[in-house]
């Protein structure tokens, strides 16, 4: 990973054998976030402008800072992100996620993350560029299977 | 959904290296692309198809025009349902190689 450069707008897609619905609830519940997004328990009540936030399961330490920007059920979330789990991250300009959840046939969601405003944080961008492959792919065999991928 | 289409994808030097460009730098025009291979726009057109199809390539449309980006996540799954699994029992392999040898010594 140390030869690529920083890519300022990352996108990832994954297609899951679940509704659209189970996939927004896996994405805005702690109880599931907690099973494939490295531990962390999302923290929002989707209300665009309040803050959309994750912490440890035992909220001694958040990871995630952030800001809902737009939420529309079961189709597109989107929320500012900064991620505050490494001091080198945590000082950089805040960046935005996007989740777009279409139908994509009987039982069968694509999942689209588009990870962009990373001008101002190479580090973050840096960190975030194995993580999503990771979290997308834990998250659909959460989804498709019941069962976390295993460590 | 299928593992098929990826290791097809995968199993072509040419869709492999509009992969490593694409990683150097993501999201680029067919136009970047096909100048920096010594093929015709067609050919670059073809095998961008195939990636796309396979879900290894993802495209989204600014304004007028179309950027190329690298998705990562095909590669992962292949690497957590297969290469994981191997990979486990050959490091489980070794560990038991490693006390039994000790405990023989």
């Amino acid at each position: 990973m140390s030869t690529m450069i920083e890519q300022t707008v990352q996108v990832y897609a994954v297609f899951i054998r679940a509704t659209p619905e189970q996939v927004w609830d896996a994405i805005t519940k702690p109880e599931f976030t907690s099973k494939y997004f490295y531990g962390s328990h999302v923290d929002s009540t989707l209300e665009p402008g309040t803050p959309f936030r994750s912490w440890t399961g035992d909220r001694s330490q958040q990871l995630i800072e952030g800001e809902v920007v737009e939420a529309d059920p079961p189709r597109l979330l989107v929320h500012t992100w900064q991620a505050l789990y490494d001091p080198e991250t945590a000082v950089e300009t805040p960046s935005r996620v996007r989740w777009e959840l279409e139908p994509a046939g009987e039982g069968v969601t694509k999942l689209t993350v588009v990870h962009d405003g990373l001008e101002g944080a190479p580090k973050t961008a840096a960190s975030v560029a194995g993580g999503w492959s990771y979290v997308l792919s834990g998250l659909k065999t959460l989804l498709e299977t019941g069962e976390p991928l295993s460590a | 959904m299928d593992d098929d289409p990826v290791f097809k994808a995968l199993a072509d030097a040419t869709r492999r290296h509009l992969l490593d460009r694409l990683f150097e730098r993501d999201g680029r025009t067919l136009t970047e692309l096909e100048s920096e291979l010594e093929m015709t726009r067609f050919g670059v057109m073809k095998h961008l198809h195939v990636l796309e199809d396979a879900g290894l390539v993802v495209t989204r449309r600014e304004g007028r025009t179309k950027l190329h980006y690298l998705n990562p996540v095909p590669i992962r799954l292949i690497h957590d349902r297969w290469i994981d699994k191997y990979a486990e029992h050959r490091v489980a392999a070794l560990a038991d190689l490693k006390s039994e040898l000790e405990e023989s010594a």
